[in-house]
């Protein structure tokens, strides 16, 4: 191989390796900012105590550290399964984005562009107003904004499918139209759910101020089933940037694929609508911005994108804690405040714009 | 020797890489090919040529499995296009399309990369010899250079390079190029020509969609002539390119110039006098 060539290769290789370092420096970032978000709250309390209080709480913990019991329950109890919920939405989010927009090949989809959202928030609605008690741990709502959530996607790709195919167009449109079915349901709902009307607002805001152990568990085995699927598939998106003809050239399976990804990326994004209400922002602009900072390659994509989102909603709750003290904004007003204009200026930071 | 064409030259020169036979091909309820059949062989370019809506691109469609065919049969690399699944296809042939898309924000060498994908599993990461296949389909396609620069800032004949790179990294015996002159000027017609020639010596078989008549005559060593899905003439180009040919599937008035000393035929579009029409 001559110089040139091996110099060429070199470059070629820039863009394609490099995740370790990459995510080194995102995990040490999504580290402090969960230390803060298990310090900041109405109560603020010290770095050790929180790092202290969490050795304590391991299983296999040897020599108990001494720390004020309040200060230990509040950050076993409330603020490390806040911590943890918000990160797990905003990883769920970020990688449903990511690939919402990868099948769709348009930087405007995220995951509630085929009916997630608004599925969920009619679920959500019905579960507050509906007179339904269970002896479930966290409630009858999550699960039924997951219901709606996942009812609302299969009907929007059902109502598209001509035949076997089912093209990129008409899955837009017929997810526009279920979420506007479903939006005018809620909005229903909401007019004549009189005081409970506040509980429904807060969900279609989001929140992570009720969070909670059990709630936090329960979503994660559909959230690791789900990014295990979009992960498998980080390749094959490569290839579906280009056009559908091309991808099948190059023996993609293209509606196959198009399939898996949506079900496993709208199953995450409905765990995370059902986890902490609709977030929205979040699974927009983080794949883009890691997209910008660390290039186009789906295989680095996917994983910097869960992190860097759970980074992102973590940081933008402790936002929600503190702005107002002690009132709390809803998380979905500070993502949509601070991360609108931090993304356009990296927008337009890069000259190449968005793809 | 390259990579490619070690590929390539595996198989005898006399080797018929795509034989299709009496294909007949609808397109949401409009016939558009009509018992059309073509074979190309290693180290062959073939000229694919006709009217607009004559069904040149519809046959490049269809001998990749992407038009379904009504009867008839195609035969890639000696295996029925039937039978073959995508991946093994996608070994065997490669095309590039008129309009071909991708992100305008990845570099050239992505592009090329991504020729690989036949070889590769799902959770497979590109190899130093991927690396290096796709290097080296960047140098024969006259794009190396170009390696690190993204699709967005590439002129057009570049970027049909780069695609054309892509599809050399696919390492294929067969080669389908629907209009890869389209919108270029003459330089980069002749450049993409000459390539094209190049990969024919190494033994790749080419099918190629052109419309500058002129160029097909030169270029391909065979050429066949489409014209409302049907073949209305197949030979050597001095024997498909003639006058009377193009003056009935087009409809226009020509002279083509065959005797000159010429290796190939060329056509002159008969102009009404300049002087008259503006009257």
């Amino acid at each position: 191989m001559s110089a040139r060539t091996a110099q060429l290769v070199g470059r070629l290789g820039r863009r394609s390796g490099g995740l370790v370092p990459a995510a080194g420096a995102v995990v040490a970032l999504l580290a402090l900012v969960a230390l803060a978000g298990a310090m900041v709250g109405t109560t603020s309390i010290p770095a050790g105590v929180v790092l202290a209080s969490a050795w304590n709480a391991l299983p296999f913990a040897g020599a108990r550290i001494d720390v004020p019991e309040g200060w230990e329950r509040i950050v076993i109890d409330v603020r490390l399964p806040r911590v943890l919920t918000a990160g797990l939405v905003g990883a769920a989010l970020a990688t449903s984005g990511t690939a919402y927009q990868g099948v769709f090949r348009n930087a405007l989809a995220d995951p509630f562009l085929l009916g997630v959202a608004s599925g969920a928030a009619l679920g959500a609605a019905l579960g507050i107003v509906l007179p339904i008690e269970g002896a479930l741990p966290f409630g009858w709502v999550p699960l039924l904004a997951f219901a709606g959530a996942v009812i609302a996607v299969t009907l929007a790709y059902l109502a598209a499918k001509v035949g076997d195919s089912v093209s990129n167009a008409s899955l837009i449109l017929s997810g526009v139209a279920v979420s506007a079915m479903a939006g005018a349901a809620t909005s229903f709902i909401l007019l004549t759910a009189g005081e409970r009307a506040l509980t429904i607002f807060g969900f279609l805001f989001g929140s992570f101020n009720t969070a909670n152990w059990p709630r936090a568990i329960g979503g994660l085995p559909y959230l690791a089933a789900g990014v295990a699927v979009l992960l498998l598939h980080a390749r094959v998106l490569n290839v579906l940037q280009l056009d559908e003809e091309q991808a099948t050239q190059l023996g993609i399976d293209v509606p196959r694929t198009r399939i898996i990804v949506l079900a496993a990326a709208s199953l995450v994004a409905a765990t995370a609508v059902a986890m902490a209400g609709v977030i929205g922002f979040v699974g927009l602009i983080v794949p883009h911005i890691t997209r910008l900072i660390f290039g186009g390659d789906y295989r680095r994509l996917l994983p910097l994108a869960a992190l860097l989102g759970a980074a992102f909603l973590i940081a933008a709750d402790v936002l929600a804690r503190v702005a107002l003290r002690p009132q709390e904004v809803p998380v979905g007003i500070i993502t949509a405040i601070v991360g609108g204009p931090f993304f356009l200026s990296l927008m337009r930071a890069r000259r190449g714009g968005l793809r | 020797m390259t990579l490619v064409s070690a590929v390539a030259a595996t198989a005898p020169a006399s080797t018929t890489l795509l034989r299709a036979r009496d294909l007949d091909v609808t397109v949401g309820g409009t016939d558009v090919l009509h018992g059309v059949s073509v074979e190309v062989h290693a180290g062959e370019v073939v000229g694919l040529i006709g009217p607009n809506g004559a069904g040149k691109s519809t046959l490049l469609r269809a001998l990749t499995g992407l038009a379904p065919l009504n009867s008839g049969s195609v035969e890639v690399a000696g295996q029925a296009l039937r039978t073959s699944d995508r991946r093994t296809l996608a070994r065997t042939v490669a095309v590039v399309q008129q309009m071909p898309e991708a992100p305008p924000s990845i570099t050239v060498a992505e592009l090329a990369l991504l020729g690989r994908s036949p070889y590769l599993g799902l959770l497979a990461r590109e190899s130093a010899r991927d690396h290096a296949i796709a290097m080296q389909a960047m140098e024969r396609a006259g794009c190396a250079a170009l390696a690190a620069r993204t699709l967005g800032t590439l002129s057009g004949g570049q970027r049909r390079r780069a695609f054309i790179a892509r599809a050399l990294a696919q390492e294929t015996p067969l080669l389908l190029l629907d209009e890869p002159t389209a919108n270029l000027d003459v330089q980069a017609q002749c450049e993409i020509f000459e390539l094209v020639r190049r990969l024919a010596a190494d033994g790749v078989g080419v099918l190629v969609v052109v419309h500058d008549l002129t160029l097909a005559a030169t270029y391909c060593d065979r050429l066949l002539l489409l014209d409302a899905g049907r073949v209305v003439a197949e030979g050597a180009p001095h024997e498909v390119v003639t006058a009377e040919h193009v003056q009935r599937v087009y409809g226009t008035r020509v002279t083509v110039i065959n005797d000159s000393g010429h290796r190939a035929p060329i056509v002159v579009p008969v102009a009404v006098d300049k002087s008259e029409a503006r009257r």
